[in-house]
């Protein structure tokens, strides 16, 4: 179908500023393809339905809107934690700041170093996952970011990685516009964590493709930013083999404007692939979760667990498809989607599908919105707590299900102390 | 000591009136029982001393040890000593009950200007009460209330009395959906809660619970208002011969 006139000038207008990056052959075969991916589909609109509930200017348009900085005082997240660093700043890798890339398991390399490699494995998975996970719905801001990607990292896994990788991103200028691409292979057996923290740029285009060979196990937890005047699209892509395992967990505090999409895969018999979230909002806040699982195999299981805390005018969207395949028999698909609306200013909208082609199969999905439960509020202030530690403890109750997601329980005990300081600043 | 007098509570949603100048004092170290038919007030006189929205007082106080309690959240009235123990404790998912406990001692705590307790001393408590009710670290470790059968719900009030020792206690149809075991139980864990500082306003329908739970005073609520007090015989009369003829008696 063609595109109409208006879009079709508004992405070659968008596209005209910009420069395909120079790298080896098959790069830049990747994202010369890229590129007519975008110009096939067209920069979102906000007239689009996948776009209907989250307005994609200020996502498109060519210069990012300034994004002051803020200083959350805070140790940094997993400081506990013995990890491998690898520090981005404003979207450069900034190798100074990062550990030694080293690792048993896993050979880590820069995107822009694979890419100027004239043989690399990540021809095979570079915008490949992406460009599968344009059908059938286009994502033309990831084929965006393949095509003009120049940072990030290439992860080959090959063993069971004693330690997590975390991808630390940090903001430093007003007006920086970053886009990072990362590749994570694993090899059947393999297992890795990956942990994100941070705002990463005033404007954050991101791309993770994840290949999640036989009985391999990714699992990855990422907390975005609390710098409230931040935009960032997101998108992972995941393809799982034959019993192999993908969790993932976000916690979003604050942001302008986030949009996270997750396209999962199931192509091997007997995966399962957990996806979750949990965001709190406050005023100037828009949270998009965008989710596509995709069961084309036997006996898989997949969990979309999303909760949203939202106050003071604060808007929060879930967009989650479970698509079963002709074929995928025995498939295990639950998908829940809830809000917590703490005053009558704020909104979430919600539009999950399911979309079904086999016969034996168990899927549920929920929706709801609602405001604090008066009841539990009135039992705990009869028992002694006031109103708004109450008000609190059942905030928290409320984002459990997500956060219990998070299988490692050090990782876990980390975001819901985030989560419990943003509720404390939010006391009086 | 629970003082309140006349006291007129309407239903703030709807033009209704629910007590109509309830008099009653409950001295400390006494036990003091309320019976009535259906719908005679019982259980909004426990609400409106609770604090719990929906009711609008239009006349009369509440006094606890010479506090007016009816201008305090709910909050504060707990820190000054109330307790009511629920017909129907809420269910509270994703709140583990020792999480609960701990969070309800250290805010009462924080209101009479007393450090938290610690971890280990406030496990030690909390076990050492739970095991007189015959509670199991299981029942301390699900969510508030949350799978809890009607005779574990009501233990659990039990046991968050025993641990937050309020001055002034009111229990609420303690003895609904309780078999005469669980009822022994739940009479036992109020029992050893009984001393000379202590008060007590048993709500119930039924004599039963008061055989396990002996008052020192009975009164008969009808209609909203206590429309006669005696000793614990009177409770025995009204399982006897029902309400009606105190109604007829007083009207």
């Amino acid at each position: 179908m063609a595109l109409p006139q208006a879009k079709l000038d508004a992405t070659e207008a968008r596209l005209s500023s910009v420069t395909r990056p120079d790298g080896a052959a098959w790069s830049n075969a990747a994202r010369d393809a890229a590129l007519a991916r975008v110009r096939a589909a067209g920069l979102p609109h906000r007239r689009d339905e996948y776009w209907k509930f989250t307005n994609p200017d200020t996502l498109v348009q060519a210069d990012a809107p300034e994004a002051a900085l803020f200083d959350s005082g805070e140790t940094p997240l997993y400081d506990t934690i013995d990890r491998l660093k690898i520090v981005f700043v404003d979207g450069v890798f900034d190798a100074e700041a990062s550990d030694d890339l080293s690792l048993e398991g896993v050979a880590i390399e820069r995107l822009s170093d694979a890419a100027s490699v004239d043989i690399h494995w990540a021809k095979d998975l570079y915008g490949v996952l992406e460009e599968r996970g344009q059908s059938p719905v286009a994502r033309p801001l990831a084929a965006l970011n393949t095509a003009l990607a120049t940072d990030g990292v290439v992860i080959h896994v090959t063993g069971k990685v004693s330690k997590p990788i975390n991808l630390v991103y940090h903001h430093k200028s007003t007006a920086s516009d970053a886009i990072l691409h990362h590749v994570i292979k694993l090899d059947p057996g393999a297992e890795l964590t990956v942990l994100e923290n941070g705002p990463a740029a005033a404007r954050f285009n991101k791309v993770m493709e994840v290949e999640v060979a036989d009985g391999a196990a990714f699992h990855h937890v990422r907390a975005q930013g609390r710098d409230h005047e931040r935009r960032a699209a997101t998108h992972i892509f995941a393809r799982l083999g034959e019993e192999s395992v993908f969790k993932t967990f976000t916690l979003t505090a604050n942001g302008v404007l986030t949009r996270n999409e997750c396209i999962v895969e199931l192509t091997g018999d007997n995966a399962a692939a957990h996806i979750a979230g949990a965001c709190v909002g406050d005023g100037d806040f828009h949270h998009d979760d965008t989710v596509f699982v995709t069961h084309d195999a036997v006996n898989c299981e997949s969990r979309q667990v999303f909760k949203k805390v939202l106050r003071n005018g604060a808007r929060g969207v879930f967009q989650g498809k479970i698509l079963v395949k002709p074929g995928a028999q025995k498939t295990d698909g639950y998908q829940i989607s809830q809000s917590l609306l703490l005053d009558g200013d704020s909104e979430f909208d919600a539009k999950p599908e399911l979309e079904i082609y086999a016969d034996d199969v168990a899927c549920s999905h929920g929706s709801t919105s609602g405001a604090i439960d008066e009841e539990g509020l009135f039992y705990l202030r009869a028992r002694g707590v006031p109103r708004d530690i109450a008000t609190n403890l059942l905030t928290l109750a409320f984002l459990a299900e997500a956060v219990e997601e998070i299988e490692n329980d050090v990782l876990r005990d980390e975001i819901v102390g985030r989560l419990e300081g943003w509720l404390e600043r939010r006391r009086d | 000591m629970l003082e309140i007098k006349n006291l007129h509570v309407d239903l703030e949603d709807e033009d209704k009136t629910i007590l109509k100048g309830v008099d009653l004092t409950v001295e400390d170290g006494k036990v003091h029982a309320i019976m009535g038919p259906n719908g005679s007030g019982k259980s909004t006189l426990s609400y409106v001393l609770a604090g719990r929205d929906g009711y609008e007082v239009t006349e009369g106080s509440a006094k606890l040890d010479g506090v007016d309690i009816l201008e305090m959240d709910p909050e504060e009235r707990a820190a000054a000593g109330l307790f009511l123990a629920f017909q129907y404790p809420v269910e509270i998912p994703g709140v583990g009950n020792m999480t609960f406990l701990r969070t309800a001692v250290n805010a009462q705590r924080k209101a009479k200007g007393l450090e938290e307790m610690s971890a280990t001393d406030f496990l030690k408590l909390v076990r050492e009460k739970a095991a007189t009710l015959k509670m199991d670290n299981d029942m301390l470790k699900r969510p508030v209330n949350v799978g809890f059968s009607g005779g574990e719900k009501k233990r659990n009030e039990i046991l968050q009395m025993a641990i937050l020792e309020p001055k002034m206690c009111i229990l609420d149809e303690t003895d609904s959906g309780l078999d005469v075991d669980a009822m022994k139980l739940v009479a036992d864990g109020v029992n050893a809660l009984r001393n000379e500082g202590r008060g007590f306003l048993v709500i119930t329908h039924y004599q039963r619970l008061l055989d396990h739970i002996k008052p020192d005073v009975v009164h008969i609520m009808s209609n909203g208002r206590i429309v006669k007090t005696g000793g614990p015989e009177l409770a025995l009369e009204v399982e006897k011969n029902g309400y009606e003829d105190i109604k007829a008696e007083v009207a």
